[in-house]
């Protein structure tokens, strides 16, 4: 997986390509950490996003957390594939997606 | 006439070894006519049992999982067993987690056997000679 990282002030973008999975999610929970500070606005692009198992749905998870305490947080471009496994694990109800 | 192809793979229960394992299951059903999404529910469901596996069977140390895939052309479907020798773990007998419930209630954990349930048409799990023996069949 690759993750592009822009920030504006206030508003972070990342955009991933590939596969968010058991072997990648940590590279995303890391760079998470590293950029959160004074984000008030967190953007993913999943555009590019081919593939989520459950460990990159805990790092979502995990970033919707820390953006309830400090902003906000939405899903964009999400595909068919990805919009299911959302859909049956309930994540289209925690996830502002757009 | 039923025709039946009988795969087998053998490798460290390690999850720096997850892209080979779901590489053999898709080797294996390569000619097979299925979709992505099929694909992708199949790759989740293997990444879900084997990392499962790979943290937990053998508490630390690295030990031998072997992956069966089985392809039936009629009626069409794939079955994927997953064997090890580690501690004894019923995958299936895991409440599954409330998904109905919000970020801030959330629970980490649960949501990949969770998924595999969904997405695989039959699962079952044994426990014989040593061995957990899971065995998870989607129809095609």
């Amino acid at each position: 997986m690759t993750i592009k990282s822009k920030k504006d002030t206030g508003k972070l973008t990342l955009t991933l390509t590939g596969r968010l999975d058991t072997s990648t999610a940590p590279n995303l929970e890391e760079t998470l950490k590293e950029s959160y500070d004074g984000v008030t606005e967190l953007v993913f692009d999943l555009e590019k996003l081919e593939y989520i198992s459950s460990a990159g749905l805990r790092a979502l998870l995990s970033a919707q957390k820390t953006m309830n305490k400090q902003g906000s947080m939405k899903v964009i471009n999400v595909g068919e594939e990805i919009m299911e496994i959302f859909e049956i694990t309930g994540f289209t109800e925690i996830l502002t997606i757009e | 006439m039923t025709d039946t192809k009988l795969f087998r793979f053998k490798v460290n229960a390690d999850v720096n070894e997850l892209q080979r394992v779901q590489g053999f299951v898709e080797e294996c059903m390569q000619g097979i006519d299925c979709s992505s999404k099929t694909m992708m529910q199949i790759n989740v469901a293997v990444e879900e049992i084997f990392v499962n596996i790979a943290h937990y069977a053998y508490s630390g140390e690295i030990g031998k999982a072997v992956i069966e895939a089985e392809i039936t052309d009629d009626p069409k479907a794939v079955t994927i067993t997953f064997i090890d020798s580690g501690v004894m773990y019923n995958p299936l007998a895991k409440p599954d987690p409330d998904v109905t419930l919000s970020a801030k209630e959330r629970q980490i954990g649960g949501l990949g056997i969770f998924m595999t349930k969904k997405f695989m048409d039959e699962l079952s799990y044994e426990y014989r000679d040593g061995q957990n023996v899971f065995a998870m069949k989607k129809n095609l």
